[in-house]
């Protein structure tokens, strides 16, 4: 099939950036959404021009790399997967598609598609764990963790720190993926020494960095790759407000 | 030269306890005074850093990603194994050391499989502790399942995502110590070069991914932590990241590179689809307990699967291997899917698959059963595919997965060359010729969070901290080196692009140095490489400037090295001339078809040196002794 593509192009941070009109050709359905851009840019390298630069590294869906925005949705429009699981095979002759970054005050394009989302990793770096040290653990089955407990704070941790969240939210909020690593801790009886203090600390980082706060859109479950729920911005709010009485 | 693996003497079950106790230790106070380097953040690099930082060290830490918890060990679907015993199931350090020899074929070292074996227990504490979530039961103990290569249950798991919530518990552990400042991050910094001053690790030159800037750190010791090197075959279940550049320049600089010939296919791949493929996703192989596999008996036979009848399909390990059947191990299984379609019996587009078939299984067990079994894996099948696994056969063919050669290392996971030390995948120690699976979480972490902390103070404490600073003319040439590099990759602007040459490259390996290797091949992979590193060097086209960010740069930095590489994975599997775990010599194998080891010949660590360029390279042996199991021949027969 043959496809209209209009990708962002902008040199960098400080420029600023533009849509751009590429044609691409003879696109197999089976190519992943990446594989296409693969072929356009190897196009474009051939024809002397620049190749489109985009994020994406284990193109499994785990490593939470890639960050396109495809016709307006994080990721794309199909459900539960990342740009780098999205086939052609959703797509049809003749259709036009609109490819940015993820956008979000806190994720500054670095280049084209590129942006940076080192935001996120302030936040963890702010509390977002267990303060352990090597050495200091016990027997393993010594802390009897329910299999419910167990199976929600494993809900939460699939969250791969795309950002997606960030970019789907009217508010650029990063609450989802925030609510995900405190729900996922809080759950644990490891994780609840410091819970009121990581809430706490975890969230000011968070409006810090340049976050909204969340308004209640659900935009963040529906193009959340990993389908983590909205439920765990409700635990998010219910252990901070616990804190508070702390 | 004959090396030295340092091993400790006394008995097994003691050496690792006396080593400790024999290793030199750093006053508290002074431990800030050192400035340790680690290269990489998957589960051994993170593990380190973080533990180092607890320690006290300064550390410095670099990734290519744009975050440390985007690694590739966040890939790893199954597990992780420990002796813990706690089924009862007759499980021992003992049994999981001899496990792990036995399966990696009588080609590691014994006393660090040993060690290995010892420290598990201690990971899936750790890990509890900093709270991953791992499987449990509904009386709220951990729970375990069986894996392949062992008749005991000791594999910890979390999900199909173990790796992912491994990783991230060493990634958050790394985030306190960046939070604590006793480690400062460097994302989106790829090492290009390793510095030696008077022939010891004492820094490195990065290139800054968004800027283009190339830069030196020096410091006390340097950690190589940078995984493995099966992306050299173009196509495999690796990150497009994943790349061998900085083992292979401390290669470059004196550091031993060991068995690269021992890589290891994975049979239960999705095939490669067309031209444009960009790498390859890895399906648990726990799917072959209910699948069976088959190839149509005729060549070129077209017809939709379900139109040929069970009298036309050749299943062809059951038949092979009437005992094992579709379980036979991963190399074999690898190798019949190959000759299959070598024969021009594939299916698919393009010839390079086989069948895995439920209809059986779901005939006798209802789909419901299969859906609950592996009912993500169907999932992920049909995103990648299109196809419904269900109602007709999935497609399946191997894929290079994990490589256990790596860069040689003592007992101490220091590299013949002082001050450099290499855990997780990029070292060659602990899985011999053939890795179990869940062993490789389990080696990374041990390597990061046990075993490198212990050891790297005996090197430190016969050094005068901070000696070195990057003023030196060392890190000056080897920034002046780089960045001549850089300039010449960019200079050639010829007819093709990256991609083109490492596709070609990966179909050299593929073909001639893949899971089964003759002198003829490899004599023609070692003519073939040369030619095309040649012609690489004179038509490859990199666009865009050095100082931007530039990822055909990147590639093709990575791809250079690859092409050198490629060429001693080559060598050494020709001068191993004997069959092994993943290396497969056909002239080697038993009337089964099964690897003919020739321990009276081969029983040994082959450790290549670099002589320099267009110089052969030099093989140095560690001899293998095995004091405490007793070698055998496999049979899955």
């Amino acid at each position: 099939m043959n496809l209209t593509l209009f990708v962002w192009r902008q040199k960098n941070a400080k420029e600023k950036g533009r849509m751009e009109r590429y044609e691409a050709h003879d696109v197999d359905p089976d190519m992943s959404f990446l594989e296409m851009l693969d072929v356009v840019n190897q196009d474009l390298i051939h024809n002397g021009k620049e190749p489109i630069a985009f994020d994406h590294d284990c193109r499994e869906g785990i490593c939470g790399t890639c960050s396109l925005t495809v016709n307006g949705i994080p990721h794309g429009e199909q459900k539960r997967t990342t740009v780098c699981q999205l086939h052609m095979r959703h797509f049809k002759d003749g259709d036009s598609i609109y490819i940015e970054p993820f956008r979000a005050r806190a994720f500054p394009v670095v280049k084209d598609l590129v942006v940076d989302r080192q935001a996120l990793d302030t936040v963890i770096q702010s509390g977002g764990y267990v303060s352990v040290s090597t050495g200091e653990a016990q027997d393993g089955n010594t802390l009897l963790i329910p299999r419910h407990d167990a199976e929600y704070s494993m809900d939460a941790a699939e969250c791969i720190g795309c950002g997606a969240c960030v970019a789907a939210c009217p508010n650029g909020s990063a609450m989802l993926f925030v609510g995900a690593k405190v729900a996922s801790l809080a759950q644990l009886p490891q994780g609840k020494v410091e819970a009121a203090q990581r809430v706490c600390v975890m969230t000011e980082t968070m409006l810090d960095q340049g976050f909204g706060n969340c308004s209640n859109h659900y935009e963040c479950e529906a193009a959340c790759p990993k389908g983590i729920s909205v439920k765990f911005i409700a635990k998010l709010n219910r252990e901070y407000l616990k804190s508070l009485k702390e | 030269m004959i090396l030295d693996g340092k091993v400790p003497s006394g008995p097994l079950e003691q050496k690792w306890e006396n080593h400790v106790h024999d290793s030199r230790l750093i006053n508290p106070a002074n431990k800030r005074k050192f400035r340790i380097i680690v290269v990489g953040t998957g589960l051994a690099g993170a593990s380190a850093a973080a533990s180092l930082g607890e320690l006290g060290f300064n550390v410095d830490v670099f990734c290519y990603q744009d975050s440390s918890r985007r690694a590739h060990s966040i890939a790893a679907q199954g597990g992780i194994n420990a002796a813990k015993n706690y089924r009862n199931d007759g499980d021992s350090v003992f049994r999981l050391f001899h496990d792990t020899i036995k399966g990696g074929d009588f080609r590691a070292r014994e006393a660090n499989v040993y060690r290995l074996a010892q420290l598990s227990g201690n990971i899936i504490d750790q890990c509890v502790a900093q709270g991953v979530p791992f499987a449990r039961d509904y009386a709220g103990y951990l729970d375990t399942r069986s894996f392949g290569g062992a008749l005991v249950q000791r594999t910890f798991y979390a999900r199909g995502q173990t790796g992912q919530q491994l990783l991230l518990g060493a990634y958050q552990a790394l985030s306190r110590q960046i939070r604590d400042g006793k480690v400062q991050v460097h994302t989106r910094t790829e090492m290009v070069d390793l510095v030696l001053v008077q022939g010891e690790a004492k820094g490195i030159i990065v290139r800054d991914m968004v800027s283009g800037g190339l830069s030196a750190h020096a410091g006390d010791c340097v950690v190589l932590a940078t995984g493995g090197y099966s992306n050299v075959y173009y196509l495999s279940t690796n990150a497009k990241g994943c790349n061998v550049t900085a083992a292979f320049r401390a290669y470059k600089k004196g550091a031993l590179f060991a068995n690269p010939c021992y890589t290891q296919i994975h049979p239960t791949c999705i095939p490669a689809s067309g031209h444009y493929q960009s790498k390859l996703t890895l399906m648990s192989e726990s799917l072959r307990n209910d699948g069976r596999i088959w190839a149509p008996g005729g060549k070129g036979d077209k017809r939709p699967p379900s139109e040929i009848p069970d009298a036309e399909r050749d299943y062809y390990l059951e038949r092979k291997y009437p005992t094992y059947g579709n379980l036979a191990p991963r190399d074999i299984a690898s190798r019949a899917a190959k000759e299959a379609c070598d024969e021009g019996r594939g299916v698919g587009a393009t010839g390079r698959g086989v069948y895995l078939d439920f209809a059986e299984s779901i005939q006798r067990l209802g789909k419901a059963a299969i859906e609950e079994r592996y009912g993500n894996l169907f999932e992920m099948y049909e995103r990648i595919t299109g196809e419904d696994g269900y109602s007709t056969p999935m497609r399946i063919y191997p894929a290079p997965h994990y490589t256990m050669g790596g860069l040689w290392v003592d007992y101490n996971l220091q590299s013949n060359l002082p001050g450099l030390f290499v855990i997780g995948e990029a070292n060659f120690s602990d899985h011999g010729a053939n890795r179990l699976g869940a062993s490789a979480l389990m080696q990374g972490l041990a390597d990061g969070y046990f075993v490198l902390p212990n050891t790297i103070g005996t090197y430190l404490a016969g050094t005068s901290p901070g000696a070195v600073q990057k003023d030196r003319d060392e890190f000056q040439a080897g920034m002046a080196e780089a960045g001549d590099r850089v300039a010449r990759l960019l200079s050639i602007n010829g007819r093709k692009t990256v991609d083109d040459f490492h596709r070609e490259l990966g179909h050299i390996m593929w073909e001639d140095v893949g899971m089964a290797r003759s002198e003829e091949s490899l004599k023609r992979a070692l003519a073939e490489i040369p030619k095309l590193r040649s012609e690489f060097w004179e038509s490859v086209k990199v666009p865009g400037e050095a100082a931007d960010f530039n990822q055909e740069l990147e590639k093709a930095l990575r791809l250079a090295d690859f092409l050198e590489f490629g060429e001693l994975l080559a060598l050494d599997a020709l001068h191993r001339d004997e069959s092994c775990g993943g290396h497969f010599r056909v002239e080697h194998q038993t009337e089964e078809g099964e690897a003919l080891r020739h321990d009276d010949k081969f029983s040994f660590v082959a450790a290549w040196e670099y002589k320099g360029n267009g110089k052969a390279p030099e093989m140095h042996r560690e001899p293998l002794t095995f004091e405490n199991v007793k070698l055998a021949v496999r049979s899955y027969k």
